[in-house]
């Protein structure tokens, strides 16, 4: 186990070394604030997966590595897409690209919500100033074939965070079971900063020379986006791609595990499963131009989920899903 | 006499489940307490959002000493009869006892048991209760194996007496029973040790924890009622939003706020729905204006700025909430102002049901179904179709895409908007209705002839494509659309043939089901079907004279067996007499929870008339009133007396008595008096029946009473003399044949 996660872990010690209560300036404050608490943490910092995805859950470094039986704690952010949420930059909180903060710690420790709250506390929002509440949201993604129990985490009647227990994966039982907390950033930081508009949110130090702006970075991205999004996306396209993802996909993890030029075992899990995240992102693209009726909806996300639940059966083939090498085989 | 305190205190545990979960904790320790030896006086259960608790009050110190005898074979029996018994029995076999009894010497085990210190029991029943506990969802954490609702942090395990308290020893998965607890999450201190329930209760409350729901939610109702008292305004009360929100906080800080200004224009359960889905406030109202201007929510916790920072930030959510349903409100109307024409499109590509079609076709459906309707419930048929066929544009606006729950209501805002008549707008909010057995029917003519449309439109195509509810699946909500189309016949007392409209529409959806492979001639034919069916009551006798007609045409469709019109033809009448059946079903669940039995119900709709559901409950009303009247009573067991005689003398002579009662070979008295009285009834009944007034058919019936009792009392039926035994015969046919004018008798029970 990562030192400091886990029992024993001194949450106030920690705010105090590292930021007082000070009020973060800017959005990007937040973000390394948050960085800095989780690494003190003992997790694993990593970088956003170079991969268009929905959600910051779509990470291998969450979806797959909540798989098996090998210890994990990892925090990072993750840029999100969700065409049909654009708004042309112009609505107050409403983004068709955003970032997430995600962590995933496996086995959920015992005192998660304490160390979660750290974090608020952490990012500047005072405990005994605010009204914290774990209200019951049971997350589940039909595209994984995933499902947990958990709390939406309401600040003074604002949803800051999803916080989940995952119980299955791709299918599988999550044994352990993975902590997972994700964080809704431009909405978040909003709220601490004291911002009613994301354009206008400090991006960066307002006193900084070059002082930016959310709007400044993304405006004019969320227009040429929504535009694309709605209108102008080759639909045709999309869906020859969402074919040839899904076709990749199955034929990758056709191939056996055992590699004939290096003779290794090498289960390709990885690059499977990235079939499967563009297969989820294509979709999403065609459900945002409007053509993808009701009935196919459903359809086309038990496509994804069978992508999903394939490449999940076969990261748990690999070592870092649990795959004990020696004996050859996946332990009970 | 010792007490015991359990609290089991975990992360947080959803509202909704709470008061159930006390509950289950409350009966399952209890009951095996019980089930081991172990009575005590009072049990009480609590919940708030982090532990479960149960006290139970003077538990037995340790369950009772037991002894048992137990008769074993006999002393001689074979050697392995004897060790089964001593199996069975668990003692060895120098612990058993022989004795002489008459049959011979038998072994006797005699089963002693010591009473077990209740600590032992209660560590037991615990741990079965918390492995086995009946969460809706439960869930595992870490790398244990455990399930609760969300991960369990302590147990508190306490038997407290005059002597002091000990900690009932336990272990479960790693989590150690212990006598220590904590407060509120956030305005609690340190954990704290606790000797029984008082001093639990009171260290809580210390702490910041109301223990008892209903303590919280009082206090809730009382402060949010105290601050709307006091701003000149009254709290809209909403007791499920008080049970949620008491079980959403252990320490309740009530706050008001206030509604922007820009905001209150919204129509009021747009506000009132709005800020309870997303952010558990209650509305507060002006009671002047009806408006809904500030709103309550409640905190979990005491603020050095006396909740300022909070009610800012909750005030701040609700705005960009609230500009969310303003934009939704105003580009709606902008859509409504120009006719609605853009959703009624939109519902072009919107899938109903995969066979069914789309919206749109189903709005169709129901229009023409509307305007059918409309002289049955009294309204103007181009009122009703248009009303159906606006009625569901909603479906397609952004407010009841964000708010389903809202559906109907915003169809009658913006009907209105839409510049509609009013009656029109009212059945676009009331033609859901009646959505339960408590939910009110609608009032119009024009909203009960949409409401009645949609529902059997909705019934006829699931039956039409045999999807019908199985045993407790019903997800379509057949059952209730049934009820619904009951409750509304029954009251507008509206007469119509069911069955008539029953067959048109299952037509109707036939002829749209097989629209793609049907040819120009059949697709006419159908048609004509539909609208003769008005003319002939029925799809058979329609059928059959547009098929007659048929013939002479050039060009006809094939009708053969195997084609489509002859497939059609085969099906509707069966699918249409179960579809009855469904709704005589669904009638006597409704009937019999106002107190009218089946078998009543079962003996009018043997006499026909059954797709006149009105006409039907009148005649069984007054049947079961009649029934209950000693005339009623005494009639029923002279009918069934005549029956009997007459059905046995029937088998046995192999001839129906049925004719030629003749009253110059009346013997007795009792006899001519009997003839007479018939005579006299039986005029009246059938008028009775004629003018549709079961009550007086069944007053003309109770003068046969006397008569009836007195020929049974007087005449022997079977008597020597053939003549006049079949004279007699034929009289009791008479009876018979009276009774059964007004309804099947025979299928009365007792």
């Amino acid at each position: 186990m990562a030192p400091g996660i886990g029992k024993g872990a001194n949450v106030t010690g920690v705010i105090a070394m590292s930021t007082e209560t000070t009020k973060p300036k800017s959005f990007q404050e937040i973000i390394l604030r948050l960085q800095a608490y989780w690494a003190a943490k003992g997790c694993a910092v990593m970088q956003p997966y170079d991969m268009e995805v929905g959600a910051g859950t779509f990470h291998p470094a969450t979806t797959l590595r909540s798989l098996g039986s090998r210890p994990w704690a990892a925090a990072y952010v993750q840029p999100s897409r969700r065409p049909t949420d654009g708004r042309y930059g112009e609505n107050p909180n409403r983004l068709q690209h955003y970032y997430q903060y995600q962590v995933l710690i496996k086995p959920s420790p015992p005192d998660l919500q304490d160390l979660y709250l750290g974090s608020l506390e952490a990012i500047g929002i005072d405990m005994d100033m605010h009204d914290i509440r774990f209200v019951e949201d049971d997350w589940e993604s039909p595209t994984l074939g995933a499902w947990g129990l958990g709390w939406e985490v309401w600040c003074d009647g604002m949803e800051v965070s999803q916080f989940t227990y995952f119980q299955q994966v791709g299918g599988h039982d999550c044994a352990p079971v993975s902590g997972e907390l994700t964080y809704g950033l431009e909405r978040l930081a909003m709220y601490v900063l004291g911002i009613d508009h994301v354009m206008e949110m400090p991006y960066n130090d307002p006193q900084a020379p070059i002082a930016l702006k959310y709007g400044d970075v993304f405006r004019q991205t969320e227009e040429e986006y929504s535009r694309w999004n709605f209108d102008v996306a080759d639909t045709d396209m999309l869906f020859r791609h969402f074919e040839e993802a899904e076709a990749e996909c199955r034929a990758i993890l056709e191939h056996p595990a055992s590699d004939p030029k290096t003779g290794k075992r090498i289960v390709m899990a990885h690059p499977a499963y990235d079939q499967c995240i563009k297969a989820s992102h294509l979709f999403n693209l065609l459900d945002a131009r409007g053509v993808i009726s009701v009935t196919e909806r459903q359809a086309y996300i038990g496509r994804v989920r069978t992508l999903a639940k394939l490449c999940a059966d076969a990261f748990v083939q690999t070592e870092a899903g649990g795959y004990d090498v020696a004996s050859a085989q996946v332990p009970a | 006499m010792p007490d015991l305190l359990i609290e089991l205190l975990s992360e947080e545990i959803p509202a909704r489940m709470q008061t159930r979960a006390a509950e289950d904790l409350k009966k399952r320790m209890t009951d095996a307490l019980v089930e081991a030896g172990l009575t005590y006086a009072g049990a009480e259960a609590f919940s708030t959002p982090r532990r479960l608790t149960l006290a139970v009050h003077d538990l037995l110190a340790q369950s009772p000493d037991t002894r048992e005898e137990r008769k074993g074979p006999r002393a001689d029996a074979p050697e392995k009869a004897i060790e089964g018994f001593l199996r069975g029995a668990g003692v060895a076999r120098d612990a058993l006892e022989e004795r002489e009894t008459p049959k011979g010497n038998v072994l006797f085990a005699v089963i002693e048991k010591k009473g077990r210190p209740a600590a032992e029991i209660v560590a037991e029943t615990l741990e079965t209760t918390i492995r086995n506990f009946p969460w809706p969802k439960s869930m595992r954490w870490g790398s244990g194996s455990l399930r609760w609702v969300r991960p369990l942090h302590s147990i508190l395990c306490i038997l407290s007496d005059e002597q002091g308290t000990t900690t009932v020893p336990l272990d479960i998965d790693g989590i150690e029973a212990g006598n220590v607890t904590r407060g509120h999450r956030f305005m609690g201190g340190a954990p704290f040790a606790v000797n029984g329930f008082d001093d639990y209760e009171a260290k809580l409350k210390r702490d910041h924890v109301i223990l008892s729901p209903a303590e919280r939610a009082d206090h809730i109702a009382q402060d949010a009622q105290n601050l709307a008292f006091a701003a000149g305004l009254e709290l809209v009360e909403d007791k499920g939003l008080l049970a949620e929100v008491a079980g959403l906080v252990e320490w309740p800080v009530v706050l008001m706020g206030e509604i922007g200004e820009d905001f209150l224009a919204l129509p009021p359960e747009v506000l009132q729905t709005s800020m309870k889905e997303h952010q558990k406030f209650f509305s507060v109202r002006n009671p002047k204006t009806g408006r809904i201007e500030r709103f309550i929510t409640v905190a979990n916790i005491e603020t050095k700025d006396n909740g300022a920072t909070i009610l800012a930030g909750n005030q701040k959510v609700l705005a960009a909430r609230l500009s969310d349903a303003k934009f939704f409100w105003e580009n709606d109307l902008r859509v409504a102002r120009a006719g609605m024409g853009e959703w009624l499109e939109k519902l072009e590509n919107v899938t109903f049901e995969r066979q069914l079609g789309t919206q749109a076709m189903r709005i169709a459906r129901i229009a023409r179904l509307a305007r059918a309707l409309a002289p049955v419930t009294g309204a103007d048929p181009d009122m009703a179709e248009q009303a159906a066929r606006v009625a569901k544009a909603d479906l397609s606006s952004e407010m009841v895409y964000e708010f389903p729950e809202l559906q109907g209501l915003m169809g009658r805002y913006y009907a209105e908007a839409a510049g509609f008549p009013v009656e029109v707008a009212q059945a676009a909010q009331d033609h859901y209705a009646p959505l339960g057995p408590s939910d009110d029917v609608p009032e119009g003519a024009v909203s009960r002839a949409v409401a009645l449309a949609d529902k059997l439109d909705t019934l006829t195509g699931f039956w039409a494509i045999d999807e019908k509810p199985t045993g407790s699946k019903d997800p379509f909500a057949l059952r209730r659309a049934a009820l619904g189309v009951i409750r509304i016949i029954l009251a507008g007392n509206m007469r119509l043939k069911l069955d008539s409209f029953i067959d048109r529409h299952l037509t109707l959806h036939k002829l749209g089901l097989n629209r793609a492979k049907a040819t120009t001639g059949e697709i006419d034919t159908l048609e004509e079907v539909i609208e003769e069916i008005s003319e002939h009551g029925v799809f058979g006798a329609a059928f059959h004279a547009v098929l007659d007609r048929l013939k002479d045409r050039d060009g006809a469709p094939e009708t053969g067996e195997g084609s489509l019109l002859r497939t059609v033809g085969d099906a509707v009448p069966d699918i249409s007499t179960d579809l009855l059946a469904f709704f005589h079903d669904r009638l006597k669940v409704h009937l019999r929870d106002q107190g009218l039995r089946h078998d009543v119900i079962d003996a009018c709709l043997e006499l026909g008339g059954g797709d006149d559901l009105a006409m039907l409950v009148r005649r069984a009303e007054a049947l079961g009133a009649f029934l209950k009247t000693e005339d009623g009573d005494n009639l029923l067991q002279g009918f069934k007396r005549a029956n009997n005689i007459l059905t046995q003398a029937e088998e046995k002579d192999g001839v129906e008595y049925s004719f030629g009662a003749d009253v110059k070979f009346a013997e007795t008295e009792e006899e001519k008096t009997l003839f007479a009285a018939l005579d006299a009834a039986t005029p009246r009944i059938e008028a009775a029946i004629k003018g549709e007034n079961p009550t007086e058919a069944l007053e003309a019936l109770a003068s046969l009473r006397a008569p009836i009792d007195a020929f049974f009392e007087a005449v022997q039926v079977n008597a020597e003399n053939e003549v006049l035994r079949r004279n007699r015969l034929n009289l009791l046919s008479r009876i018979r044949a009276t009774c059964l004018k007004i309804a099947d008798l025979t299928k009365l029970q007792g």
